[in-house]
């Protein structure tokens, strides 16, 4: 690479380098094409998950009506109305694609492989070709889980969680032999991927980081990054140990779960939600990790209490592992369990709330710019807070046997994960997309969006909290069944009703930004005015990522210094002391 | 302006304070097959105990032979040090052989193994016909697919050997090394839970 | 809960104003921080010519607001520990009245003792599928089984749910404390029926379930 200055030529080379197209942008090696890749493949399995979404919310709104037109295509053989097997069906692949192929790829493999090497001031990753590979296995997993849809039986139908005896055994939902296999291949494939993700970016941000970058100068992004990329190295294994299990359950005629062999069904439920748990970490952290960087940003004020927030993601992550029995407080497990769990569940809130007022007081005294990307981060903590604090009432057992199971639970999820999550997920992807594309999204069109997506989803899934308090039980294809649940069609339909606003709000997103990606304003190299490595390179960055190894004299959250005279002060920026008079 | 990958910028692997960027990487690497074991021999344990009349495979199979080929196993991961440690003193040519060793006493271990699953199906018990048998061929059978994979890397670690290589810088063999010592001692672990307990 | 499903049973008190307390606790929690979160965006709206406050922030505010809701976390979760034990693992004595349920897909099962008041003799009576009754006032011990695949035992008014596992028979228990008619709901996931798992639970007065009972016993022995 020639050690000239870089100019707009030397910016041109490398988007003409002389490989075939196939090697430019599908099999790349580099982190930032591997990075688009994923955000595109989320993107369009956020848009199938959210469709499916809608069938199962127009079904609970009126339920066994026909679907005028669409119907036929929709539902198949069963004219224009859904199935009783449709419902079970579609709840299972509303959760499993929203989990594994779009919020975790979207957070970890999106954003975790453009901004890793970039913030961290290194060319790549630690590991290229092994990159390449772990979207590749994507891939297949994509093609395997749709492949469930049209075997005979179609898709899993026991629920993203798999409970046994129901998804060990074909007989349990007619039908459903192939479809349910091919959703535990297709895991086992997106476990493999991610943790060569998790190698990869653990390796990287320990051993990568340029010159004076020592671990408390890393944006909250990488150390949020880092933790969840332990998580989904330590965790991930036990869940494929759980598939491997299931898998041989259903094929070779092993009893591991199965009590007329012997076998212990609860155990399946302590393996999975020893992942899973960890797992909904892994769909947040790298969120809250964006969120603090987009704030401190658009705040122009230093991150308020970095170290704590350091600790605090750290004591999320160990925590995290020590309280996936607040999923079985009615399972049937000891009850003597239910208080230990309860405890460390309980304590588990402490380390998020000190993230909430550390965020608080990033914006204390602060100088506001509420643009698109800060505003969906500030959802993201308002939304979160929700999230959390509905979760205190589902982590006292007593009240959990009530509103285990039901849609208080769905409200809950919801609120930490499209609330927190997404909403964090939305506002890196307008914060970073000039970096990516060298393209600014379209500012106004982003409000739009941010006020049409917020207010739409509070008004679907905070019902979902009275409806819990009535008691109403997911899954339920008919709600209107249950004496007790006859009068709540109205708060299903109203809901309903916001969930087609909030579908249409995100077209608006969506078209954002493929117009943007080809008629969006030219982006400078630091739009923001931001301090982090990444802005210190161009809109996008040349292939090598920096012409020149950055250095580093202090940390990410410099904005504001009484050193400078603007309000923001790049971490790779030199202070040479005024010489002495 | 040739086009490199990043990765090809780097003449030598990025050091950080002595360890190297892959064996680092193969550490991380192990820490999850760790939990992957981990996943299934708790699993093991659980079902195991909560079951009174649970078979015992002292009663079914030969824990002698069994024994042997732990032997073995251990033996081929003394071999695996030796090998690495001569090449570090320079002495490639006793570092080939002993390359070669370790593989051949991996490909002896899985025989053996092969032989037990073999000795076990002719006494009438599969993978399903019980959980003594679900487990057993889980545990093992996943132990051995590591081992066999193990056997292929060495393998090929001593093929590159023969050649010629590692004349230089030996962490291939290392790595190789640690991997190795990895499925040694998970054998020793399932050998005891399943054999000896 | 909250005041939407009025409670019938002993457990309905505690557990009731156990999601009040928790309720103003995190409605407290609630108004404040979401108070001050839209109090700093205005007040701190940008304006032109300053700079923010430079500051990383305070050793003693980040103790104050790690120490003060840890302990109030903590505390919760002491001051349930009862109500769980309670419910959980307690179980009433002799006076109770046992009854086994049975979950498959997709309906309830139940059986009680027959005129020995014994479980587990031959004179034991088999309730019509879906048809539950219990005496009010009275401890009623349910031993849950399923037959096939997990189902939840889940009866909103008197504050109970427990999963049926197959291959164990789960013990819990409930106290009914006003008379009415009450759904009993399937609450985990069993197949494509899961919707329609509904039992119909009758809580009566001891004299009208003794009458109930002697029917249901006399029209089995009439077949």
């Amino acid at each position: 690479m020639s050690t000239a200055t870089p100019t707009a030529a030397t910016h041109k080379d490398y988007r003409y380098a002389p490989v075939s197209f196939w090697r430019r942008y599908v099999f790349s090696t580099d982190h930032k094409i591997i990075g688009v890749q994923f955000l595109f493949s989320s993107l369009l399995f956020f848009i199938v998950g959210g469709l499916i979404a809608l069938l199962m919310r127009t079904q609970l709104a009126w339920p066994w009506q026909e679907i005028p037109v669409l119907g036929q295509y929709i539902y198949g053989s069963t004219g224009n109305i859904l199935s009783p097997e449709g419902y079970p069906a579609l709840v299972t692949m509303h959760g499993t694609i929203m989990i594994f192929f779009f919020i975790i790829p979207v957070l970890s493999g999106a954003f975790g492989n453009f901004l890793i090497p970039l913030m961290v001031g290194a060319q790549d990753m630690a590991f290229p070709r092994l990159n390449m590979l772990s979207y590749w296995f994507m891939v297949p997993a994509f093609l395997v889980m749709i492949f469930g849809f049209f075997v005979e039986g179609g898709t899993a139908a026991a629920g993203w969680t798999s409970y046994v005896p129901l998804s060990a055994l074909p007989d349990m939902v007619p039908g459903s032999g192939m479809g349910q296999t091919m959703w535990i291949i297709s895991l086992l494939l997106v476990g493999t991927a991610s943790t060569m993700g998790a190698i990869n970016y653990i390796t990287t941000i320990v051993m990568l980081r340029a010159k004076g970058m020592h671990m408390f100068r890393l944006p909250m992004t990488i150390w949020a990054l880092f933790i969840t990329a332990i998580l989904v190295l330590l965790a991930t294994p036990v869940l494929t140990s759980a598939l491997l299990l299931l898998l041989f359950d259903r094929t070779i005629g092993t009893t591991f779960f199965l009590p007329e062999g012997g076998g212990n069904p609860l155990m399946w439920q302590h393996l999975f939600w020893f992942y899973s748990h960890p797992a909904v970490y892994i769909m947040i952290l790298p969120a809250m990790g964006m969120a603090s960087d987009i704030i401190s940003c658009f705040a122009r004020k230093p991150l308020f209490g970095y170290k704590p927030m350091v600790f605090s993601i750290m004591a999320i992550a160990g925590l995290g592992f020590i309280v996936w029995g607040h999923h079985m407080f009615q399972s049937g497990m000891n009850p003597v369990l239910g208080i230990t769990f309860m405890t460390s569940t309980m304590m588990i809130a402490l380390p998020s709330a000190i993230k909430t007022f550390n965020w608080l007081g990033t914006l204390w005294q602060g100088q506001i710019h509420l643009t698109a990307p800060m505003l969906n981060a500030l959802a993201f903590v308002s939304t979160f807070v929700i999230g959390g604090l509905s979760g205190v009432f589902a982590a006292a057992t007593p009240v959990d046997i009530f509103l285990h199971d039901t849609y208080w639970i769905v409200g809950h999820i919801h609120y930490v994960l499209f609330g927190g999550s997404l909403f964090g997920v939305f506002g890196a992807i307008q914060y970073w997309f000039p970096k990516m594309f060298g393209r600014m999204m379209n500012e106004t069109w982003g409000k739009v969006h941010f006020i049409l997506t917020f207010v739409s989803f509070n008004l679907v899934f905070f019902p979902m909290f009275i409806l819990g308090a009535y008691g109403m039980p997911r899954r339920i294809a008919d709600p209107y069944n249950y004496t007790f649940l006859s009068n709540l069609q109205g708060t299903n339909q109203f809901m309903t009703i916001s969930a087609y606003v909030l579908a249409l709000s995100q077209v608006i997103l969506f078209v954002n930004f493929f117009v943007s990606l080809y008629r969006g304003r030219k982006a400078a190299d630091n739009p923001w005015q931001a301090n982090t490595l990444e802005w210190t390179t161009t809109s996008p960055p040349p292939l090598e990522n920096f012409h020149a190894l950055p250095v580093v004299y202090r940390g990410p959250y410099e904005y504001s210094s009484p050193e400078v005279e603007e309000d923001w002060l790049p971490q790779n920026r030199e202070l040479v002391p005024a010489p002495a008079d | 302006m040739t086009h490199t990958t990043a990765a090809e910028h780097h003449h030598t692997t990025p050091v950080w304070e002595g360890i190297k960027t892959v064996k680092f990487a193969i550490w991380l690497f192990l820490a999850s097959e760790i939990m992957f074991f981990a996943g299934l021999i708790v699993a093991y344990i659980s079902i195991r105990y909560s079951d009174p009349n649970w078979l015992l495979a002292s009663e079914l199979l030969s824990v002698p032979l069994v024994a042997l080929n732990t032997f073995i196993l251990i033996f081929s991961s003394v071999t695996m040090v030796l090998a690495f440690d001569s090449a570090e003193q320079g002495d490639l040519q006793k570092s080939r052989y002993l390359l070669l060793a370790t593989a051949i006493l991996g490909i002896v271990f899985l025989s053996i193994q092969g032989f037990e699953w073999s000795d076990l199906m002719h006494e009438g018990i599969q993978a399903s016909t019980n959980l003594f048998g679900s487990t057993f061929y889980t545990l093992t059978g996943f132990h051995g697919a590591h081992v066999a994979i193990g056997v292929i890397w060495v393998l090929s670690v001593t093929a590159k050997a023969f050649r010629g290589g590692y004349a230089e810088d030996h962490l291939g063999i290392e790595l190789a090394g640690l991997y190795w010592h990895f499925v040694d001692l998970v054998w020793i672990i399932l050998f005891t839970i399943i054999y000896l307990i | 809960m909250g005041g939407l499903i009025p409670g019938a049973s002993t457990f309905a008190g505690p557990i009731d104003s156990l999601f009040m307390v928790v309720l103003i606790v995190t409605g407290v929690a609630f108004v404040l921080v979401e108070g001050i979160l839209v109090y700093f965006l205005i007040r701190y709206r940008r304006r032109d010519g300053g700079k923010a406050t430079y500051t990383h922030g305070d050793r003693r505010i980040e103790l104050t607001w790690t120490i003060i809701p840890g302990l109030m976390l903590f505390g919760l979760a002491l001051y349930q520990y009862n109500t769980w034990i309670d419910a959980k693992i307690f179980m009433p004595g002799s006076d109770a009245l046992v009854v086994d349920v049975s979950a498959n897909q997709f309906e309830w099962e139940a059986t009680y003792p027959g005129g020995d008041g014994l479980m587990d003799t031959p004179d034991d009576i088999k309730a019509p599928i879906n048809i539950l009754h219990f005496p009010v006032n009275r401890p009623v011990i349910i031993r849950l089984t399923s037959v096939d695949v997990l189902h939840s035992f889940f009866i909103p008014a008197l504050r109970v749910k427990q999963d049926a596992v197959p291959g164990r028979t789960i013990m819990f228990w409930f106290e009914a404390t006003q008379q009415g008619e009450h759904d009993l709901a399937c609450a985990e996931l069993c197949g494509l029926g899961h919707y329609r798992m509904r039992g119909q639970v009758t809580l009566e007065s001891q004299a009208d379930f003794d009458a109930w009972l002697e029917d249901l016993e006399a029209r089995s022995q009439g077949n």
